[in-house]
C-alpha cells in the first residue's frame, strides 16, 4: 500500500475516535505508519488531520481506539523520542531564537549549546541572531519551530502545517530538510495543504475525510532518494494525490 | 533532567521574560498604588485606627494585585500555544507548577517590598508587636496566595472568561488564609494578642495546599 523504507511500525493507530462534546472529529481512524517513512496527511478543513496528530503527540486522549507509538501505548514513556510542531509556533515571543531552543532543549535533558546551534543552522537561521522571536518573520518562526521540534533528535516527527504563511522558497527549503531527516531514518508525519511542496520527498500521501483515513497514495522509492537526494518531481507525478 | 533543575530553568526563563516585558510587575504596582491612595483618602484614619484596619487593607490590596500577576503567568504560556511544547516533552509537570508558583512569589514579594513603605507613610503605621513576626506572616501569607492562585489560574486557562473565573474560584478558597493573614497582622500591629495561632494556621494551610496542588497539577495541565 505504501512505499516502505522499513516494515517496522512507528505509529499504529487503531480505530481512533475522538469526540468534542457530541461532535466526532475522528471516527475510527486506523493506519500503520511505518518507521523511516515520510507521510503527508491531506484532507479538507475539518477532516480530522490536526486532531489525529494531537492524539499521536499525546496532547489529546482518544475517546476510543488504541494507539501505539514506537511500540508503546504510553505516550509519556516515549515522549523523549517524539517531536511535535504545532499549527502555532510554540515559541516565546519575548526570547531570542537561541534562548527559546536552550529552554526547550532543557526540557529533554539537553544542556549543550552546540545542539541548539546545530538545530538553528540546520534550518538556515543564524544562532548569533539576538532579535527576539516576536520580531521574526513568519518564515523564520516556522523554521525555528521546526528546529525546536527536532533538536532532541526524535525518532518520530509530527508537523502540523509547517508551511502555512511561508513563502515558496522557504517551504521548499523546509521540505528538503524533512527529506534529509527521513533519509536519516526518522518517521515523519506532515499535515499540509501544499502537497506539491512535499511531492519530491514524500513516501506516501494519506488522505483523510470526515475523521477517517480513506486512502493512501504511494510515492515509489527511487535510487535518488535512496542515496539521500530526494526524489525528482517528474517521477512522483504519477503518485500525486487527488 | 531532574524536577529541581527543570524548575530552575523554567523559573529563570520566566524571570527573564518578566524583566523584559514587566507586564506583571507594572500592572500589580499600579493597582496596589491606587488602592493605597484611594483608601487613604476615603478613610483618612488616625494612627490608632490605622493599626486596626491596616491588616485588612494591606492583604486585600495584595490579594487583588496578585490576581493580575497570576493571570499573566499562564497567559504567556497560552500565547503561541507554548504550553503544548511543554506538554509533549518528558519534563515533569510539577517542575512547571513550582517554577510558576516561585516566580509569582517573587513578583508579589517585590510588590510588597515596594508598597510596604508606602503603607507605612500613608497610614502612619507603627508596629506595637515585634516587627520580625510581620516578615514571617508576609512570607507565609504570600505563599498561600500564590500557590493557590497559580493552581487555579492554570485550572481556568481553558475557560473563556478566565480573568473573571480566577477570582471567583480563588477568593472563596483563600478565606481561611486571608483570615489568618489579616488577624495575625492586626495582632502584631496592635500588640493586643499573640499572632501564634494564626501563624501556625497559615503554615498548615501552606503545607496542605502546596501538597494538594502538586498532587493534582499534572491532571490540570493535561486536561482537555
Amino acid at each position: 500500500m505504501v512505499a516502505q523504507n522499513s516494515t517496522e511500525i512507528a505509529v499504529l493507530a487503531s480505530n481512533l475516535v475522538k469526540f468534542f462534546g457530541r461532535f466526532a472529529a475522528l471516527r475510527g481512524a486506523s493506519y500503520p505508519f511505518l518507521a523511516g517513512n515520510l507521510y503527508v496527511i491531506l484532507g479538507d478543513n475539518g477532516a480530522g488531520k490536526s486532531t489525529l496528530l494531537r492524539v499521536i503527540a499525546g496532547l489529546m486522549q482518544p475517546s476510543q481506539g488504541n494507539l501505539e507509538v514506537l511500540g508503546s501505548a504510553s505516550l509519556r514513556k516515549v515522549a523523549q523520542r517524539v517531536g511535535y510542531m504545532g499549527h502555532a509556533p510554540l515559541l516565546y515571543d519575548e526570547l531570542s531564537g537561541m534562548e527559546n531552543l536552550r529552554y526547550f532543549a532543557g526540557l529533554y535533558g539537553i544542556n549543550d549549546d552546540a545542539v541548539c546551534r546545530n538545530a538553528m543552522q540546520m534550518v538556515g537561521l543564524d544562532p548569533e541572531l539576538q532579535r527576539r522571536v516576536g520580531q521574526y518573520s513568519q518564515g523564520m518562526r516556522q523554521r525555528l519551530s521546526l528546529a525546536r521540534a527536532v533538536l532532541h533528535n526524535p525518532d518520530v516527527i509530527l508537523l502540523d502545517e509547517p508551511f502555512s504563511n511561508v513563502d515558496v522558497r522557504s517551504a521548499s527549503d523546509m521540505a528538503a530538510i524533512l527529506g534529509r531527516l527521513r533519509d536519516a531514518g526518522k518517521t515523519i508525519l506532515v499535515i499540509t495543504h501544499q502537497a506539491a511542496v512535499m511531492e519530491n520527498v514524500a513516501d506516501a500521501f494519506v488522505h483523510m475525510s470526515a475523521g477517517k483515513i480513506v486512502s493512501t497514495t504511494s510515492n515509489n522509492p527511487t535510487p535518488a532518494k535512496e542515496a539521500g537526494m530526494g526524489r525528482p518531481a517528474a517521477e512522483s507525478a504519477t503518485a500525486r494525490p487527488r | 533532567m531532574s524536577t529541581l533543575a527543570m524548575t530552575r530553568a523554567t523559573l529563570m526563563k520566566d524571570l527573564r521574560m518578566e524583566w523584559r516585558s514587566k507586564d506583571a510587575i507594572n500592572s500589580m504596582l499600579f493597582f496596589a498604588l491606587l488602592v493605597v491612595v484611594i483608601f487613604s483618602f476615603a478613610f483618612n484614619p488616625s494612627a490608632e485606627e490605622s493599626r486596626h484596619i491596616a491588616g485588612g487593607l494591606i492583604w486585600v490590596a495584595f490579594l487583588f494585585a496578585a490576581v493580575v500577576a497570576l493571570n499573566q503567568t499562564w497567559a504567556r504560556e497560552l500565547r503561541n500555544q507554548v504550553l503544548d511544547a511543554y506538554r509533549v516533552s518528558p519534563a515533569p509537570a510539577n517542575a512547571l507548577f513550582l517554577a510558576k508558583a516561585i516566580g509569582n512569589f517573587l513578583f508579589v514579594s517585590v510588590l510588597e517590598a515596594l508598597m510596604g513603605p508606602l503603607f507605612i507613610v500613608f497610614y502612619n503605621l507603627r508596629s506595637v508587636g515585634p516587627p520580625w513576626q510581620l516578615a514571617v506572616v508576609t512570607v507565609l501569607g504570600t505563599w498561600a496566595l500564590v500557590v493557590n492562585g497559580t493552581f487555579f489560574a492554570a485550572l481556568s486557562i481553558r475557560t473563556r472568561n478566565r480573568e473573571i473565573m480566577l477570582p471567583l474560584i480563588l477568593f472563596p478558597i483563600s478565606i481561611p488564609a486571608l483570615l489568618a493573614m489579616v488577624d495575625s497582622t492586626t495582632s502584631i500591629l496592635t500588640g493586643d494578642a499573640s499572632p501564634d495561632f494564626w501563624i501556625k494556621m497559615l503554615l498548615v494551610y501552606d503545607v496542605v495546599f502546596t501538597a494538594v496542588c502538586l498532587l493534582l497539577f499534572e491532571s490540570v495541565l493535561n486536561a482537555e
